[in-house]
């Protein structure tokens, strides 16, 4: 682990640092969801936008916010991105940053935590696994629009 | 999801075995520990052992110890061996299956499969060890709160 390395609120100089950094894992530069990501998340109630940073450089980045009552469920955290720079794996750099983002959620008063990740993408189930998390009792459904029925479905304007 | 009982017992055994890498433990211990044949058991051991995930150790004091990277291993790898697990578009042709509605229930039961299979391929052999206390503890606490509310009784 690196000895130095700091978990902190992300502030708008970061930005191009993490949309790099972004970019080097998922191959696909998106600048402008960034710039909004932050306007959206960035240092704001409920919400959170961290990033770990070493001698003023970004190795990862975590997202996330409290949402409350969908179907029914009490204010819980959702982490929906979560990124670190793949020559610092393996230095529990995720973890520091999982860790920071549940104290954050946790002492802002809630008590469960989530998030949602591609069945398919082995790294993030197993990192997420690895902290502690596991199913939960909501369920995650979805259709093509292109292939419903929508048309079959008399909908009067 | 239903497990062979090879399957089962090898799951068993080697996680006892991972959990102290190093630890040398017989067949018996193990049987007696999970209430399991020491005969069926010593034939899995075996197949774990041709897998590379324990070695018999010989001599006094012998047994088994765990071999493999605990880091590196899923609950999938390990019940794989067995061939166990059906995935998502090789289930065995059954009747019906060429007609709207037989296609319909495969489709469901592969997206069952799916997500079994996406469940014990993200889970290895560390992490199981490492967050179960986390997750007995969640639960005692979970039971305690319960407690709690009903000694408290209805509110007002």
């Amino acid at each position: 682990m690196d000895d130095d390395l700091t978990v902190r609120v992300a502030e708008a100089t970061d930005i191009a640092a993490v949309g790099g950094l972004d970019a080097r894992i998922t191959g696909l530069a998106k600048p402008d969801y960034w710039r909004g990501t932050f306007a959206r998340y960035g240092a704001r109630p409920d919400r959170y936008f961290l990033v770990a940073e070493t001698g003023g450089r970004v190795l990862g980045f975590i997202i996330g916010e409290v949402r409350a009552w969908e179907f029914g469920s009490p204010p819980s955290g959702w982490i929906f991105a979560i990124g670190v720079d793949p020559e610092h794996r393996l230095k529990k750099i995720g973890s520091r940053l999982f860790a920071a983002v549940c104290r954050r959620m946790g002492e802002d008063g809630v008590r469960t935590v989530r998030t949602m990740l591609a069945r398919d993408d082995a790294l993030n189930m197993a990192f997420f696994r690895s902290q502690g998390m596991m199913g939960g009792p909501f369920i995650q459904l979805e259709m093509g629009l292109a292939s419903a029925r929508l048309g079959a479905v008399n909908v009067k304007a | 999801m239903k497990l062979q009982k090879a399957t089962l017992f090898a799951l068993l055994s080697v996680l006892e075995l991972a959990r102290e890498p190093g630890r040398q433990i017989s067949a018996t211990e193990i049987a007696d520990r999970y209430g399991i044949s020491a005969n069926h058991l010593a034939k899995v051991l075996r197949d774990l052992g041709r897998a590379g995930l324990v070695e018999a150790v010989r001599g006094a004091g012998g047994g088994y110890r765990f071999s493999g990277n605990a880091k590196r291993t899923s609950l999938y790898d390990v019940i794989d061996l067995f061939g166990d697990i059906v995935t998502a578009g090789h289930r065995r042709q059954g009747s019906g299956d060429d007609t709207e509605i037989g296609r319909a229930l495969t489709r469901v039961l592969d997206e069952i499969d799916e997500i079994a299979t996406a469940t014990l391929k993200s889970i290895t052999l560390a992490t199981l060890l490492k967050t179960m206390g986390w997750h007995e503890e969640r639960l005692a606490n979970a039971g305690d709160a319960a407690k709690e509310a009903r000694d408290a009784g209805p509110p007002g």
